[in-house]
Order: C-alpha cells, then sequence, then structure tokens
C-alpha cells in the first residue's frame, strides 16, 4: 500500500490530505492533523471526491470527430499532427486573434502558466480568459 | 478582484483562513459558506463559539445565515446600497478610524462626498434591510478590535460586482480594518486553483504575475523568455462566447472546462462552439463541451499528476501524483508541452517543477519558493521574494501593495439592478451550489458517494408562491426563462424569500445556465449577472 500526501482539488480552501492507494485503487483517506487549513478536519468532497477517478466513463484515447458528429480513437501523434495542421491553417486564414484560450481554475500553476504561453506567445493572440469570473 | 485591485493594488484575499478564528466581528456578504467553503465555515462556527459576532447578508437562509447574530435578508442585487449605507452610518456616528484614513489612504473627501445621500432609510427602500438593522451592523462593524469581511459570489455574480467589492474595501479602510491578523477582506475563491489560475496569466488583460499587458514591463520581462507575443489586452470570457456566435473567433482550446454547462445562456454557448472551424477539447470525460469538439485529449486528474495549486489565501501547496494516470490519458501540462513543440513553440520541460523554475523567473511573488520548500513548509503564501522569505499571510500590513489604499466612488442606481421579474417571467431565480456536489459535477456526479446525497436537481420555492402556482412538494415544475426552459423537481422552502426561487446549476439535464443570460454584465469585469433571472414556472404538464 502506498499512502501520498496531496491538496485537495475542489474548493478553494485547499485541504491536505493523505490517500493510501492498494492495487491500483484508492482505499483510503486521511486528514492531515498539522495542516494549516485542514488540521485534521475535511468536507465530504474531501472524504468522497475521488470517487471518479477510475470511473468507466474516463476517456483513454484522443478522439476526433467524424462529420457524422461521431467519435473515433486515434494515437497521441496523430492528434497532435492533426492539430499542427488544422489550427495554423485557420489562424493563417482568420488571423491570430481570431483564437481563444479557455483556461482552467481546476488545471495547476503549471498548466495554467502553459496554457498563457500557448495562446500569447506560440499562436500569438490575447485571447486567453477561464471561468474563475463566473 | 478588478474592485480590491483598485484600492489595493492586489485583488487576493487579505488574511489567512486559520486568522478568522481569532477575529471578533465577522461580517458574511454572499456566501453559501457551509457548503462551498467548509474549513472557512469550520473557523466561523469556532469564532461565533468563542463570542464573534456574526453578521451575514444573504437573501436566502443558508446555514451560516441561520447561524447569524444578525441575519441581513437583503434584496437580491443590492449588496451596494447596503456597503453605502453602513459607511455613510460610520461617517455620521464619528466611527471611522481618522489616523488610518490621513496616514495609509487617499481620495478621501471625494468618498465622503458620495456617500452624504446614502441614509439608512435610503438603502431600507432599495435593499429592504431595516435602517435600524443597517446602523447596529455599522456599529459593530466600525467597532470591533479586529473585523473580516468574507464574500463569494452572491457579490460578484451582479451588474455591480466590481463596485461593490470597491466599496468593502472602502469599508475595511474607512474603520482601518486591514493589514493586521484576523482583520481584513476576503474574497472566497470558489474553486481549487482561482487565485493560482490568475497569478499565472490565464487572464486577457495580464500577464503571469498581473503584469498589465500592453506595457512596456510586460515587454521587457517576457520578450527574453518567449520571444514575440501578443502584448494587448484580449478578450473576456464572456466576449470570447459571443465572438464564437459572431464568427470573430474561429478556434478555441478549452483546457478543463465545461462552459456548455458553467456558463451563461446555454443556447448561445452550444450554438458559438457549433460555429466554430476548429475547437480542442482536454478534459477527463466526454462533457457537453468535449462532445462539440473536433478533437479531445484525454487528460489526467489532479490525482493523477504534480504540480502546485494556490488557495484562497494565496497559499501555493504542492499536488502529489497519487495514482499513475488512467491508461492512454495524460497530464495537462505534459499535453500542453507537447502541443507547444508541434506548433513549432519552445518547451524543454521534462517534468513540472521545469515549468515552476521557469514562473519564477517571471513572478517575483513565487520567486522564493521551491517544490521542496513548499513541500517542507506545508505551503508558502505569496508574497514570498527571496529563498530565505517566510511568505506572507497578511497583505497590506505597512503599506498596500499599490502605496497608498484609494477611496473609490461607487454609486448606486436602481438601473444596476439586472434583470426584473416582469408580468411574464414574475419570479426572480437566484443559482448556486448545494453540498456534496461541486459546479458542473462532472466529477461529483460520478462520485457515488456524493452523488446519492442529491442524486438531481431541486427548486426551492416558498410555500406562499407554491399556494399560488398550485404545486406542492416534489412535483415537477416547467422553468421558463427569455433564454430556455427546463424541468425541475420542487422543494418546498422558506429559505428563499416570496418572489424568489433558487436552483442549484450542477445538473447537465436541469441545467441552470440555460435559463441564465449574460445580457447583464458586470461593466468593468464582464462577469454576468447569474444570481438574477427573471423565470415563469408552471407544473409540468
Amino acid at each position: 500500500m502506498k499512502k501520498t500526501l496531496t491538496t485537495c482539488g475542489y474548493c478553494g480552501c485547499g485541504c491536505n490530505f493523505y490517500l493510501t492507494v492498494d492495487k491500483g485503487r484508492i482505499c483510503g483517506v486521511q486528514p492531515k492533523q498539522d495542516h494549516p487549513v485542514s488540521l485534521g478536519m475535511l468536507c465530504s468532497k474531501g472524504w468522497q471526491g475521488h470517487g471518479f477517478v477510475r470511473h468507466a466513463d474516463r476517456l483513454t484515447s484522443p478522439l476526433v470527430r467524424a462529420e457524422d458528429g461521431t467519435f473515433s480513437p486515434v494515437s497521441w501523434e496523430d492528434a497532435y499532427a492533426l492539430i499542427a495542421r488544422r489550427l495554423p491553417d485557420v489562424l493563417r486564414q482568420h488571423g491570430a486573434d481570431s483564437f481563444a484560450m479557455l483556461s482552467s481554475a481546476r488545471c495547476t500553476n503549471e498548466e495554467n502558466y502553459l496554457a498563457a504561453k500557448l495562446t500569447r506567445s506560440v499562436l500569438g493572440s490575447a485571447h486567453i480568459d477561464h471561468c474563475a469570473r463566473l | 478582484m478588478a474592485g480590491l485591485a483598485t484600492a489595493y493594488g492586489s485583488g487576493a484575499a487579505t488574511n489567512s483562513i486559520e486568522g478568522i478564528r481569532e477575529s471578533d466581528v465577522i461580517f458574511v456578504l454572499g456566501s453559501n459558506t457551509s457548503a462551498q467553503h467548509p474549513l472557512v465555515y469550520a473557523r466561523i462556527t469556532a469564532a461565533h463559539a468563542r463570542g464573534a459576532k456574526l453578521i451575514v447578508a444573504d437573501p436566502r437562509i443558508t446555514p451560516v445565515a441561520a447561524l447569524a447574530d444578525k441575519h441581513l435578508r437583503i434584496k437580491t442585487g443590492t449588496n451596494l446600497a447596503l456597503v453605502n449605507a453602513l459607511m455613510h452610518v460610520i461617517l455620521a456616528e464619528g466611527l471611522h478610524n481618522e489616523a488610518f484614513i490621513a496616514e495609509r489612504t487617499e481620495n478621501f473627501a471625494a468618498l465622503q462626498e458620495s456617500l452624504a445621500q446614502c441614509t439608512p432609510e435610503w438603502a431600507e427602500g432599495i435593499t429592504g434591510i431595516g435602517a435600524e438593522d443597517i446602523r447596529q451592523t455599522a456599529r459593530l462593524y466600525a467597532t470591533g478590535s479586529s473585523s473580516v469581511i468574507i464574500y463569494c459570489m452572491g457579490v460578484t455574480q451582479h451588474v455591480t460586482g466590481t463596485r461593490t467589492c470597491a466599496a468593502l474595501a472602502n469599508l475595511t479602510m474607512l474603520c482601518g480594518m486591514v493589514g493586521r491578523p484576523s482583520t481584513g477582506l476576503m474574497p472566497l475563491r470558489g474553486q481549487n486553483n482561482v487565485q493560482g489560475s490568475c497569478d499565472m496569466g490565464a487572464l486577457p488583460e495580464t500577464l503571469p504575475g498581473y503584469v498589465a499587458a500592453g506595457t512596456a514591463l510586460a515587454e521587457q520581462r517576457f520578450a527574453p523568455l518567449w520571444g514575440n507575443f501578443a502584448n494587448t489586452k484580449g478578450r473576456k470570457l464572456t466576449e470570447i462566447m459571443a465572438g464564437m456566435v459572431d464568427g470573430s473567433i474561429r478556434a478555441a482550446w478549452v483546457m478543463g472546462e465545461n462552459p456548455a454547462q458553467s456558463d451563461p445562456d446555454a443556447a448561445s454557448v452550444m450554438e458559438g462552439l457549433g460555429k466554430l472551424d476548429f475547437l480542442v477539447v482536454q478534459d477527463l470525460f466526454l462533457t457537453p463541451t468535449a462532445r462539440m469538439a473536433h478533437v479531445v485529449l484525454p487528460a489526467a486528474s489532479y490525482l493523477e499528476k504534480q504540480g502546485t495549486f494556490t488557495n484562497t489565501e494565496r497559499r501555493v501547496q504542492m499536488v502529489n501524483e497519487v495514482l499513475p494516470p488512467v491508461e492512454g490519458s495524460r497530464a495537462d501540462w505534459q499535453i500542453l508541452r507537447d502541443a507547444i513543440r508541434a506548433l513549432g513553440g519552445q518547451a524543454d520541460y521534462t517534468c513540472p517543477e521545469d515549468i515552476f523554475e521557469e514562473i519564477k523567473k517571471v513572478v517575483p511573488s513565487y520567486a522564493g519558493m521551491s517544490y521542496a520548500r513548499i513541500a517542507q513548509a506545508q505551503g508558502l503564501c505569496w508574497p514570498c521574494p527571496t529563498p530565505d522569505h517566510p511568505g506572507t499571510p497578511v497583505l497590506h500590513s505597512t503599506s498596500f501593495t499599490r502605496g497608498l489604499g484609494l477611496f473609490t466612488v461607487n454609486t448606486f442606481t436602481l438601473d444596476d439592478m439586472g434583470e426584473q421579474p416582469c408580468a411574464d417571467y414574475p419570479y426572480l431565480l437566484i443559482t448556486g451550489r448545494e453540498s456534496h456536489q461541486y459546479h458542473t459535477g462532472t466529477m461529483t456526479r460520478r462520485s457515488w458517494a456524493l452523488d446519492r446525497e442529491f442524486p438531481e436537481a431541486f427548486l426551492d420555492v416558498h410555500p406562499d408562491d407554491a399556494l399560488a402556482l398550485k404545486i406542492k412538494e416534489n412535483w415537477m415544475v416547467t422553468i421558463r426563462s427569455r433564454r430556455g426552459s427546463i424541468t425541475a423537481r420542487v422543494r418546498i422552502s422558506k429559505s428563499v424569500q416570496p418572489g424568489t426561487v433558487f436552483l442549484p446549476f450542477h445538473y447537465a439535464e436541469s441545467s441552470a445556465n440555460v435559463l441564465t443570460g449574460h445580457h447583464y454584465c458586470d461593466p468593468v469585469a464582464g462577469i454576468p449577472a447569474l444570481k438574477m433571472t427573471a423565470v415563469a414556472i408552471e407544473e409540468k404538464k
């Protein structure tokens, strides 16, 4: 059994807890007693909010949508190749300004930084925002 | 955030969560704290048990409102009138802190003049709160030894959101109630990393570290790392969505968001997403938004990757990999890194820590942190500018981020109310969240122990309204607005005022945002008035 300390991914409180994993499943939650926010406490989402992680609905492959609306799995390489072909195409035609990025308050700092870099530097658009505005 | 940033120079919460325990007056506005920020609520209950006075302004009887010594049952959308009247009383009764105003602030005369007409009697007519209750609240707040204000979306999701935040900042400075432990202003961030995603420049107006876009400083700081970049102000979320509909936005990338359900006026969001020439979506699940994508990229969850989140008290904390990613999925940082490379950019990161080290070069308030320090200290509150800096739990203690605190004039007019009930749509709908569920429910509705608590949407209706509508508990009703209609089950409840109803927005099959609109927005921040939608209700035939 492996026990890992991490930060909860739900609200802005940022509780810390240990999650125990056995045979690829989360089987235990233990709040951190001396953590400045959690102080040994957790809410229902802290205790139970990990249930989605091995849900059968999880996506396991990049998907490409066909004209008729159906999705087919493709390899990561093919997905990136498609993006590298189609996205610059649209921007060449309509300008970098026609691109928008919706980043995420659920993702990490590192990921949001890369989203800003991708949008402003690589694609040359200033249109980046996320739903913290809502 | 814009309101606080103007007043203080920083839009972040001024104090720590734990500090609330020692506050002696706690003023909560528009926050259903027990459901949305349970560990903040734990401090409120602890402080209250110790004898702290608790004042709550909320149109609904939420658990924190029920606990309050004083529940100001305010009419939806009128917070600004209340806050201005509180300051009027404080000035009229000489309860303001003259020394603090003289030493730490500017523009006081303009504020004073603007509040002359904002008497409690004036506010009573607008807010529905008795003038005497307003006076007592003002005295309680101003005379506490350490008063703290806590607010959330019930303040910001209105036409007057930015102005109300600025008015609350005025209130703190007027009484010198900021810059000390347990004393300040705390906007609560609704999602785990709202603070961090703003810090990292996932905003149209600012680059990482809140450097304003379009400035020479931005050029100087980012060009060495980023080369040529779009150094201009971009479109806000609601403007991006409008751009998809009018054809000015042709391609989009959505990472871990579900605007088809979380954004107002779902029908127009779907129309916009459907018009895009190219849409990429990164998510854990095939959400309503992902179904609109040309390419869907399977992402790893927060339990399957490493990185940092910054909480509502500016504490930067470690996220660690508990489980390996579901087979076939990848962490969002990896997906973005590889996308940057595929699109011809530079991204030589082998791990999240490499990215964090780059962030430190451009975000001075993170410069003194490292993964090792963050783990060892159980998180560091920014600003933490040097490796030996302990972090900053209390902001603005000797001077404000902008130097002197700026009093601003924030006028309330009746045109600011947003969508009003009318003959065709006679009820006012408030949207919000429920305990045990979260946002659009992508994760919590797939966590069985949570979903079983509230498995379907309900509409809270006051008993008087239920009688008039001839509907009963558990009946299914149709709720219509100018944008669309949905069905939900009725819950008869005195927690809402007659004439108002409440609906949580977690449920795709009863999506509250089918009803909401973005016709009424805060003019500065572009936040839609999600807490005010005129609706009609009838029994589902």
